[in-house]
This record gives structure tokens, sequence and C-alpha cells, in this order.
């Protein structure tokens, strides 16, 4: 009605763009810079890092140092168990958190809502807790050093975030599909495989990352369970190969990146993905 | 009569048979959970109330590892809550402002902001003890990355007769006076400042967490909304102060929430980087439970801590959830 009435945006600051993009850029720098360090100094020998090519690409690329890391250090092995530790322990998790939810989703009983607060707890309650009285019971079953003895821990302590991704997803598919699989004859466990169980892929995939990123870094429970090489994963295994490395930086250097590696590879693919895991608990919670 | 009786049968059957099959989908979850989370609870409080090396009988003493934990100087323990409660001011001060300016700045649109996100949610996906090791080998004293680039500035420097610069003094001269240290500057074996070295590279892993939640908030904030108040003039920092801080609270206060907790909580890093050391000027909590439990096998006042962090996490929690709401 008024053609008079301008409406102003205020313009911003034209100098605020390029240093918001110079504090960008520096906090990059910060970010990558270690990483790089690492990669480069893993090549290197000690020559070379202590001398005057600190930072610099290496001029003799010693890829040996990988190597060494993987005999010498054992690297091979402790790469394997961290595999199979994160491997059994998503199983495991997808398998009790889907089930579980199922239970507190689709079957209507009376305290399911308190059942799922129950298991929230876990979301707060600290692996310190349980770190005493765990060893106890395993030392006491003989099982302390095996597979075992973290892919349990590592399982029940992924399990309150896996419930509640499943739970924020699996209330949003239709109650309909459910009676619609009712009326077509499937029981509770045959709606519970053909019909909420694909449904829940991408669910699962969330878990499967935001779990198997827990359990491929856990240091505490894998340095106290499993002290035997054999069982050792990445974590206790490279903190333990300083001691007998300390002298030689770049196989040190190696080993770091051998751990580092597989994380970041497919954190190239699937960035957006992992970022949104790493969102979904947090946010719907 | 009959009929109904046979469908009060049927019904207590299929509620008999439902229980059941609820029963069998919580079971795996509920035995995890309850076998790893809930019954090692209880265990801890009992062992807290124990003289107990793990191998022998166990003495009851009831609260006198407690009482012992905060009043005898042995255990360090009131320093070790003192430094993990410096870590969450540390965390909530420095780490969550910056997390939150760099999601301010990301959220709002800019050029490269796939770019840059992924790059400052990188060090999240890191092991910890990576991480750890790659800071203790940019911190050593002789050979590290950041005394090399101290060396490497000059403060005062002079020429001599032919006219070639010689350095008097280095950034690192300037540091090691005020560190008091000999030669090079200890960050990490240097009492008055391992601390402070060590939160460093918490801060460096798990900015990037925080900005992420932040961001995914700032995301969030309907278009619309925004553009209302800056076509009632607000400006960038107003749009921020006014509508997007309001709207991202819930996601601040779980930051802070996990930043207080994760401090109280720290031991990854710190074992790493210190252990605790030295002379317990970075112990936290965990450091010294770990160690008494099995180093020094008092499995009594270990799980003491235990038990005071478990308190202290949920207290926490409770407590900022309580003083965010008290705020609306």
């Amino acid at each position: 009605m008024n053609e008079n009435e301008i409406y102003k945006v205020k313009k911003t600051n034209p100098i605020i763009k390029p240093i918001i993009y110079t504090l960008l850029t520096i906090w990059t720098l910060i970010n990558i810079f270690p990483i790089y360090w690492m990669f480069t100094f893993s090549l290197k020998d000690n020559a070379e890092i202590f001398g005057d090519n600190i930072a610099g690409l290496p001029k003799n690329w010693l890829w040996e140092n990988y190597a060494r890391a993987m005999t010498g250090g054992k690297m091979g092995i402790y790469f394997l168990n961290s595999i199979i530790i994160s491997a059994a322990t998503i199983v495991l998790t997808l398998i009790a958190a889907v089930m579980a939810t199922y239970a507190m989703s689709r079957i209507v009983w009376k305290g399911r809502k308190i059942m799922n607060k129950f298991f929230m707890l876990g979301l707060t309650i600290p692996i310190h807790s349980a770190i005493l009285p765990v060893y106890m019971t395993l030392k006491n079953l003989h099982q302390l050093n095996s597979y075992q003895a973290l892919i349990i821990p590592y399982s029940a302590f992924s399990l309150a975030m896996a419930i509640l991704i499943c739970m924020g997803f699996m209330d949003d598919i239709p109650k309909e599909l459910d009676e619609a699989a009712k009326i077509d004859g499937c029981g509770i466990w045959g709606t519970f495989f053909k019909v909420i169980v694909p449904l829940m892929t991408p669910a699962l995939s969330t878990i499967g990352i935001y779990t198997f990123l827990q359990c491929w870094n856990e240091l505490m429970f894998a340095n106290v369970f499993n002290s035997r090489t054999q069982y050792k994963t990445l974590p206790a295994g490279i903190n333990e190969l300083f001691g007998t490395h300390t002298t030689d930086w770049g196989p040190v250097g190696a080993a770091l990146v051998l751990a580092t590696f597989p994380t970041l590879l497919v954190y190239v693919f699937l960035s957006k993905k992992i970022q949104s895991s790493f969102m979904a608990g947090a946010i719907k919670g | 009569m009959r009929t109904s009786d046979i469908t009060s049968d049927k019904n207590r059957k299929k509620e008999i048979m439902k229980g059941l099959t609820i029963a069998a989908f919580l079971a795996p979850a509920l035995l995890l959970f309850v076998g790893v989370l809930i019954a090692p609870i209880f265990m801890s409080t009992y062992y807290s109330f124990f003289d107990w090396n793990g191998m022998g009988s166990r003495t009851f003493v009831g609260f006198k590892n407690y009482a012992e934990l905060f009043t005898s100087e042995d255990f360090k323990f009131g320093l070790a809550l003192r430094n993990s409660l410096l870590l969450a001011v540390l965390s909530v001060f420095i780490q969550l402002p910056l997390s939150l300016a760099l999601a301010l700045a990301l959220g709002k649109g800019i050029k490269g902001e796939r770019g840059f996100l992924s790059v400052f949610f990188a060090p999240v996906l890191i092991s910890t003890v990576v991480i750890g090791q790659l800071w203790l080998k940019i911190y050593n004293p002789d050979y590290g990355l950041l005394n090399a680039a101290l060396r490497a500035i000059a403060v005062e420097k002079t020429n001599d007769p032919e006219g070639n610069v010689i350095v008097l003094k280095t950034l690192e001269d300037v540091l090691v006076k005020w560190s008091g240290d000999v030669k090079d500057v200890l960050w990490l074996g240097n009492q008055k400042i391992a601390l402070g070295a060590a939160f460093v590279p918490i801060l460096w892993q798990y900015v990037g967490y925080h900005m992420l939640l932040m961001y995914a908030g700032v995301k969030g904030v309907p278009v619309d909304l925004r553009e209302a108040a800056m076509l009632d003039g607000a400006s960038a920092g107003q749009v921020n102060r006014y509508i997007v801080l309001p709207y991202i609270k819930p996601i601040i206060k779980i930051s802070v929430i996990f930043a207080v907790t994760g401090s109280l909580k720290s031991f990854d890093l710190i074992y790493v980087l210190t252990n605790g050391g030295p002379f317990h000027s970075t112990e936290v909590p965990s450091t010294l439970m770990i160690s008494l439990m099995f180093l020094r096998n008092r499995y009594g006042m270990g799980s003491t801590i235990a038990v005071i962090l478990i308190i202290l996490c949920f207290a926490f929690a409770l407590l900022i959830g309580a003083a965010f709401r008290k705020e609306d």
C-alpha cells in the first residue's frame, strides 16, 4: 500500500567477510598442520626430523618405516584385533538395540516408557563405574585377554546411544505398515524381520559408524582388560609402542598414520554420513 | 458362561505370549545393560566401603575411604578434582565459545562451508592416543615442532662488524626464562604449565565436535525468521544474538553438559601425555583411579573415586539442565 516504505537491510561491514575468512583459514591450518606433520615425519629418519628439515616434505621417502611399524611394532596384530572387536561390537549392539527398540516402540505395554528412560541412563553413566567390577568378573571367569573381554563391555556402553537413535527412527515408521503386515499374516517376529528391520537400514548405518569410532579409539578398557599383545587393540598397542621405539621417530609416526588412515579415508568418502551420525544422538537427546 | 471362560482363557494365554515376546525382544539389551552398567554401579559402591587389595579378605571400613580421599594429602584427590574442574572451566569458556563462533560463521552459509566443516571435524575422528602421541612429539623439548618454531623467532638481534645478523635472544629464550626451565621449555614436564599444555590438544580435538552440534542447530534456524529480523534492520550480530542463540539454546546446553562431564571423566589424553605428572600437577580423578586400582592395588579407594565420579556426572548434568531451564 505504501510504496514509499523502504525496507532497509543493514549491509554487513565489508571488512568483516575477509576477517572471517582469514580466521577460518588460520583455524584450518591449525587443524591440518599437525596431521600433515605426522604424515611427513612418518617418512623421515631421525636426522631429518631432528635436523633442519623439521616441517618440510621428506627428502628421502622412507617407506620402510611402515614395514618396521607393521612387523617390529606389531601394528598388524593390533590392527586385526581392533577390526575384529569393532565389527563384533557393532553386530551385537545393533541386534540388542533394534530388538529392544522394537519392544518399546511397536509393542504396546505398560512400562515401556519407563524402560526406555532406564536405558537412557546409560548416556550419563561413565565407564569408570564399571571398570573394576567388570575386571574382577572377567578375571574370575578367566576371560581377561580375549576378544569378548572388550566386545561385551563396548556393546553395553554403546547401547544407550544406539537405542536413542533407533527410537527416533522407528517412531517415524508409520504404524499402518505393522497393521498391513498383520493382515497379511505376519506375527510379531515376522513384522520385525520383514517390515521393520529392512526399513531401519539408515539408522543401522548411523549407529554402526558411531559405535565403530567409539571402540576403535577406546583406551581405558582396552588397556586394563587386554594386556597381552595377542589381544591388544590399536590404542593400547600404539601407546605401548613408545616404550620400545622411543628413539626412532619415523616408525612411530608410521604407526600413528596406520591407526589414523582408515578412519580418515572413510571420512573422505562419507563425511556427511559420519557427521550426521554424531549429530543424531546429541540433537535428539 | 462357558464361552466367556474360554475367551478369558484365550486372552490370558495371549497376554502371556505377549509378555514372553516382549521379554525375548528386551533380553539381549537388558542383559548387557544390567550386567555391565547397572550391576557394576552397585558393586563399585559396595567395594568403596571396604579396604581391599583385590586378593585377600576385605575389611569393612564404612565411609572411611571417602573421608580419607578428601582429607588425606597422600592421594592428591583434591588436586585431581580441582584440575578436572579447571579443565571444565577452560572447556566451557574457551572451547565452547570458539566452537560457537565457528558454527555461526559457517552456519550463515559462506563459500567453502562444507570444506571448512569437514576439516574442522576431522580431529574428532582421530584416536585420542594418536593425538596424544602426536602432541608429545610437538611438545618434545629438544626436537619438538613447538620449540623449534620458537627457536626460529628472533626477539633480539644485532649485526656483527661484517653486517651478518646475530640472534641474541629467541622467543624460546624468553619463554624459558618465564617458565623457569633451564635450556628448553619443558611444556609437559613443567609443573606450572603442564596442565595448560595438556589442555591444548583436548581443545584441538573437540572443538570440531561442539562446532558440529552447534552448526546443526544454526542450520535449523528457519530462514524466514532470519530474513524477517534483517528486514527489521537487525545487523548480523543482532540476528545472532536475538534469533540464532535463543534458538540453539538446547544444543548449547547439551554441549555444556558434555564439556563439563567430559572434563570430569577425562582420561585418554592426560594418560598419554603426562599420566598425571609431573608431581601430580596434571592429575585428574580418572588417572588417579586407574593408578590406585591397577598399580597400587587399592581397590576400595579406587572404587570410591569411581562412585564420586558417577555422582558428580549426574549432579552436574542435572545442575546444568536446571540452570538453563531457570534462564527461560
